[in-house]
């Protein structure tokens, strides 16, 4: 049976008036990469917080290794925050060391610098990293006391496609060396390429949970056929569900030569059909009723 | 021991910022060389012309009745300044920082033969007086303002490096997340705050060093006492300051709002503290109000060393109350600190 290495019962946190998580629970197994995903506001960020400790919820319970918290917490975990700055004047190197000494078993300098892809950066000062290069400092100052659960907050906002996939390649050799990761994304390539399981969160509460695929089967069974909204205008109605999304029509179906054969023989202009398979941006839309990034 | 080696890694972090800083490192050696080297131009030949007499009052009731002095107190521009003591206001007679002594009870008077202003004022003295009085003399080279300015830049100089340096920055590590991060850490707020101090002491007393050896080397500026008290009255002093700037900055996470507070501690301390000119003359409220700030008991320190020669026995109610103050402050700070934005 696998193993939960962190878990959170009943998590509550107000902001005034403002409920930004309210009465959430999860488990996190160990070893697996699990992805919170939520819009902005719904409280993914204040949850993951609230498990690292960094602030304090008005009430509920957080355990690790099925042990309340203690101070050897801080030893044990490491922290990718989403907006961290880091000492000016300081440079790779010398941050590195700073936050080695930090810790009582930090893990070695070189093999740092190697998992982080940190070698030519080392005499740079820390104000003159691009966005990717300080993403993967920041990820090795996560690293540096070799912790056994790793959060990850956003960490490839901002980042381009390709500084984005390059630090997918880190987070993944993270995962075969057995680490636990807990990320909170915008990205749904990002959860679906990295998560074994995600929880979607809005406004506070965990609304679906499980793996990527599992949730999409469940959610959105076929594939989704979208088509102008225009070119089916002049049809009274048709024998399956046609959704209106903005100047799309969207059809979901497990049966797409059925559905093609009768936009064909309600003589439907088909040319701006496309045919794709759901992905969890959709299944985002269709749990909360708006998109990820509004 | 990992109390130590944190420290001690962020302390030395601390160290590389500053020294890596050019702007400010060359700002903080600079700006103090620059106003000590102004006025050693501008005043190098003296204070600024006025004529001071100190008026013993040992029974605090002012003059006597139909006092042989009557006359001479009237006389307009001449600034006559309060003493209970005797011997405080010989001293700075002979040090030219007064003119005259004058003491009603026995009709004496004092007087600096080495000093100019008080030849002519002794002269206007013996016009005015109604009865006979008894001239003593006190002897003592002048002290150049450039030379009483001195400890006060040097003061002000550590004044506006451990307040702004403290306490702008830790609002800016607040304010960009530095503070979060190092707070995920197993770092304490108490080794935190350590860092900060000993990085900071270290950076004032070596500037203070650097600017002291130019002044004495350079302008031929008097130190009287010895450099081991000096040292330990800008510890205490540095110390002081630094923790003012800390408990502005212990919770704020506006860098507006904090150089506000910056501000409103700073100037005061700068005019009521004795930096530009000596607060003798003042009102006694405001006397009393600034033995409450610690520039006042830095300056007042170093000077006593500097110019009087002063030991550590005699510099000792200035230590005691700048510990007392870092004490206070440091307690506040620690109690109110947050590494998050509040």
């Amino acid at each position: 049976m696998t193993k939960v290495i962190l878990s959170a019962r009943g998590l509550t946190k107000h902001y005034g008036d403002v409920k930004a998580v309210n009465g959430l629970d999860l488990e996190i197994f160990e070893g697996e990469c699990f992805g919170l995903l939520g819009p902005n506001g719904a409280g993914k960020s204040t949850t993951i917080e609230m498990l690292e400790q960094v602030i304090t919820p008005d009430s509920g319970d957080i355990l690790f290794n099925n042990q309340p918290i203690d101070g050897s917490f801080s030893q044990l975990i490491g922290i990718q925050f989403q907006d961290t700055s880091l000492q000016d004047f300081l440079t790779v190197k010398d941050t590195l060391a700073l936050f080695r000494a930090l810790y009582i078993k930090p893990q070695s300098m070189d093999k740092l610098i190697e998992q982080c892809g940190l070698e030519d950066l080392l005499d740079r000062d820390n104000r003159k990293l691009s966005g990717g290069q300080r993403q993967r400092l920041l990820l090795a100052l996560a690293l540096i006391n070799d912790p056994k659960l790793v959060f990850l907050d956003e960490p490839t906002t901002g980042l381009d496609p390709q500084a984005r996939r390059n630090f997918w390649q880190l987070i993944e050799h993270q995962k075969e060396l057995g680490k636990t990761i807990l990320l909170t994304t915008h990205y749904m390539d990002e959860a679906q390429i990295l998560c074994d399981r995600i929880a979607v969160v809005d406004k506070g509460v965990v609304i679906a949970l499980g793996p990527p695929q599992l949730l999409l089967k469940q959610h959105l069974p076929g594939m989704m056929i979208s088509l102008p909204q225009r070119a089916i205008n002049q049809v009274d109605s048709f024998s399956f569900k046609v959704e209106a999304v903005g100047q799309e029509a969207i059809i979901t179906t497990t049966e797409v030569d059925l559905v093609v054969r009768e936009l064909l023989h309600h003589q439907v202009d088909i040319t701006g059909l496309m045919i794709k398979a759901p992905t969890l941006e959709d299944l985002f839309l269709k749990l909360t009723g708006h998109n990820l990034r509004e | 021991m990992m109390l130590v080696k944190r420290l001690l890694a962020l302390w030395h972090a601390r160290n590389l910022e500053f020294v890596r800083d050019r702007a400010s490192l060359s700002w903080n050696l600079a700006f103090p060389l620059l106003l000590i080297f102004g006025f050693a131009f501008a005043f190098g030949n003296g204070q600024p012309d006025q004529y001071k007499v100190g008026v013993i009052v040992p029974d605090a009731e002012g003059l006597k009745s139909a006092s042989a002095f009557d006359t001479f107190v009237a006389i307009k521009h001449i600034e006559f300044v309060d003493y209970q003591q005797q011997a405080l206001a010989n001293s700075k007679l002979a040090k030219h920082q007064l003119d005259l002594v004058i003491r009603s009870d026995n009709d004496s008077y004092w007087l600096n033969s080495q000093s100019a202003k008080g030849y002519l004022l002794e002269k206007i003295l013996l016009a005015s007086v109604t009865k006979p009085v008894q001239q003593l003399e006190v002897a003592g080279d002048a002290i150049r303002y450039v030379d009483w300015v001195l400890p006060g830049i040097l003061g002000m100089n550590m004044m506006f490096s451990g307040l702004f340096g403290i306490g702008y920055v830790i609002v800016r590590y607040r304010k960009n997340g530095v503070l979060k991060r190092l707070k995920a850490t197993p770092l304490s707020s108490l080794e935190f705050i350590s860092a900060q101090i000993l990085s900071r002491m270290l950076i004032q007393l070596l500037t203070s060093v650097f600017i002291v050896s130019c002044s004495i080397f350079l302008l031929d500026l008097s130190m009287n006492g010895s450099y081991l008290t000096l040292l330990a009255v800008m510890f205490c002093g540095s110390m002081s300051l630094i923790s003012v700037g800390l408990m502005v900055a212990s919770r704020s996470n506006s860098e507006e709002f904090a150089g506000g507070v910056l501000n409103l501690v700073t100037w005061p301390m700068m005019f009521l503290s004795g930096v530009w000119f000596s607060l003798d003359s003042a009102h006694p409220y405001l006397q009393t109000a600034a033995q409450f700030l610690p520039l006042t008991h830095l300056v007042e320190g170093m000077r006593e060393v500097m110019l009087d020669g002063a030991d550590i026995n005699q510099v000792l109610p200035h230590l005691l109350a700048l510990v007392a103050m870092t004490t206070l402050c440091i307690g506040i700070s620690a109690k109110r600190f947050s590494w998050g934005e509040s």
